[in-house]
């Protein structure tokens, strides 16, 4: 391959990326308008601060991999390249929605894509991720599965049991930890007596630490991970240095939180650390054509009709023939 | 003359749906080389290989929710609990996950697992081995509950529970697992939802599941004597009921009583009386009894458990009240 090429692929590959995060985030900001407005129902988790985990790890995964995610899973969603319209109908509890509306914000899911679902309980999308990749072993297929969770999980005695169980059958798994220095309302700090790095050593799976803020640099350490998996290497753990922006979720006044905390996690903002390496030309021809996706999947979503109950509650078993 | 062994039926339903279908694996704590706490698993990781039938750690929260995971991705899992008891740590999985995953999802997927477990007293197992929870899991829409009380249903339930899209606990009994009945001409599988009348009877019907129906059937013989005759009505599957074999039964006894081995308090029996007394209302001419366990953890005593458990006196004193 020519140097040119090299440098044109590596140029389109830096722009799909910031591509991504921008995504995320014009998304989720627009969700916290809809969500003011009253259009969705419940509450959401944004990821503000942590997009470039989602675009960089999505990035590397080709669309036989699968992922669990968690409670702050908009991006993976988005990335795993769930379909923006039924994103944003799902959000808004329409019909047309990923979920038929039943799952909105916390359930969003596209299993046609590998994308088995955002989680409400905290680390149990782990076991998930575990058992899909235990499919794809047995079914021989080249195929590895991520689990998406935050430090707040750390203490789940599920992760503890996944990290054993992974790495005694050589699962095809990736942990993806998404350290943004969080648990719900109170600091990992008072929460966690132990690293994960040590944990990791504990279980004997190999731990590699990025910073998560970092899209290029989280698609370049998912990439060596995934291909180590992909050759038999069973599972490893990616742990993805971030900061939560917002908190815990949207409207949470923070009480506690000392605004430095938050200015810091604006200084690393994923967005901007994307663009590092793009012409101004290039970024705004992006964030234009993100811009009107988005507000195409919202209109969409907003014109689109509720959810029929028959529909709804006929969907709890599957029909029997 | 041949004959069939309850956990040997369980064996047997594995064992055939394995050969039938490469997707469904097997794993749980020691199925593979110790076949099982009850034997029900011996020989298959011979017959299968060790990729489809797996020793766990002891981490039931784990290996519930892989086997979620699995059945997501193309796999038909069925998983042993060992004890039913065990169950509460993997309670996560099955409860927010396993059952709600088609709805929540907008029926894009369902989740093809099994999860074979045991319950029951007799054996002086003691209130953290011997509970009957299975009420637990049939008051979860999504789930769906078998509860076989013989050899021939044991295998039926279990093949129609592999091949069911929907997740399904089967709650064998630990009190069965030797129990033989004459090798049966053919195993039929048997449909979920569909209840058995085990004995014809005019005079009262007694509604009932799994090991509990052993001492019904005593108490059904020792009637007989009287000519009195009790029609049973073998539940099998407690999620979905069939509402409308206990109602046709009551429709022509007049007399219901239910007899389970699980605490009687918010039971499976309290479902079924409260429906019958709403769309069987008119067939009653008496009120609808239940015998089940006291509200007490079951105790370890011999002379304990025997009282605490339905047995032949208390199932015979509701017969009377009803009969009076």
């Amino acid at each position: 391959m020519g140097k040119k090429t090299e440098t044109a692929e590596n140029a389109a590959h830096l722009q799909r990326l910031y591509r991504m995060v921008l995504t995320i985030r014009r998304a989720e900001e627009a969700l916290a308008e809809l969500l003011a407005e009253g259009l969705i129902p419940g509450f959401i988790h944004l990821s503000i601060g942590q997009e470039a985990i989602a675009a960089g790890v999505m990035d590397v995964l080709a669309p036989a991999d699968t992922i669990t995610s968690t409670h702050r899973g908009h991006g993976h969603a988005i990335a795993k390249g769930m379909a923006f319209d039924a994103f944003f109908a799902e959000l808004l509890g329409r019909d047309p929605g990923a979920c038929r509306g039943r799952g909105g914000s916390m359930h969003v899911a596209d299993v046609s894509k590998g994308m088995l679902g955002a989680n409400g309980i905290v680390a149990a999308g782990i076991p998930i991720a575990l058992g899909s990749a235990l499919a794809h072993q047995v079914l021989k297929r080249d195929a590895v599965a991520v689990a998406f969770f935050g430090d707040g999980a750390m203490a789940e005695g599920l992760l503890h049991e996944c990290l054993n169980l992974a790495a005694l059958w050589k699962l095809p798994v990736l942990f993806v930890c998404e350290n943004n220095r969080w648990g719900e309302f109170l600091e990992t700090a008072h929460q966690i007596v132990f690293t994960l790095e040590k944990l990791a050593t504990a279980y004997g799976v190999p731990h590699v630490a990025v910073d998560g803020n970092d899209v290029a640099a989280v698609a370049e350490a998912t990439g060596r991970l995934v291909a180590q998996i992909r050759a038999g290497g069973g599972p490893m753990i990616l742990e993805c240095d971030t900061l939560r922006v917002g908190g815990h979720y949207e409207g949470d006044p923070q009480r506690g939180r000392d605004p430095a905390d938050q200015e810091k996690a604006a200084a690393r903002d994923p967005v901007t650390i994307a663009r590092r390496f793009l012409t101004e030309d290039v970024i705004s021809r992006i964030d234009a054509e993100v811009a009107n996706e988005i507000a195409a999947a919202i209109a969409f979503a907003r014109a689109a009709p509720e959810p029929g109950w028959a529909d709804a509650a006929a969907s709890v078993y599957a029909a029997q023939s | 003359m041949t004959e069939l062994r309850y956990n040997h039926a369980v064996n047997r339903a594995m064992a055939d749906a394995m050969a039938a279908d490469p997707t469904v694996v097997l794993f749980g704590e020691d199925v593979a080389g110790a076949g099982g706490v009850y034997g029900a698993t011996r020989g298959l990781r011979d017959k299968f290989g060790p990729e489809r039938v797996r020793d766990t750690p002891i981490s039931e929260a784990a290996i519930v929710g892989m086997a979620v995971g699995a059945a997501l991705s193309g796999l038909k899992p069925i998983v042993e609990i060992s004890f039913i008891d065990f169950m509460t740590f993997a309670m996560d999985a099955v409860v927010n996950q396993a059952a709600k995953m088609r709805t929540m999802f907008g029926a894009q997927c369902s989740v093809p697992m099994v999860l074979r477990t045991q319950h029951g007293g007799g054996a002086g197992s003691g209130p953290q081995h011997s509970q009957c929870l299975e009420a637990w899991f049939a008051h979860v829409p999504g789930l769906k509950v078998v509860c076989p009380g013989d050899p021939a249903s044991a295998y039926g339930l279990l093949r129609a529970a592999i091949d069911d899209p929907d997740p399904v606990i089967v709650v064998e009994h630990k009190g069965l697992y030797a129990t033989r009945v004459p090798e049966p001409d053919a195993l039929p599988i048997l449909p979920i939802g569909k209840a058995a009348i085990s004995r014809p009877g005019r005079d009262l019907t007694i509604v009932s599941y799994g090991g509990a129906l052993r001492a019904v059937k005593d108490v059904a013989n020792g009637l007989e004597a009287e000519g009195i005759e009790a029609e049973i009505v073998d539940l099998r599957s407690l999620q979905p009921w069939d509402e409308a074999a206990v109602l046709a039964s009551l429709a022509h006894t007049h007399r219901l009583l239910i007899v389970h081995e699980a605490v009687e308090a918010f039971g499976v029996g309290a479902e079924i009386a409260a429906r019958m007394a709403d769309i069987g209302f008119d067939e009653l001419d008496a009120p609808i009894l239940r015998v089940g366990a006291p509200f007490m953890p079951s105790p370890v005593a011999k002379a304990l458990e025997r009282r605490y458990m339905p047995n032949h006196d208390t199932i015979m004193a509701a017969v009377r009240r009803l009969l009076a």
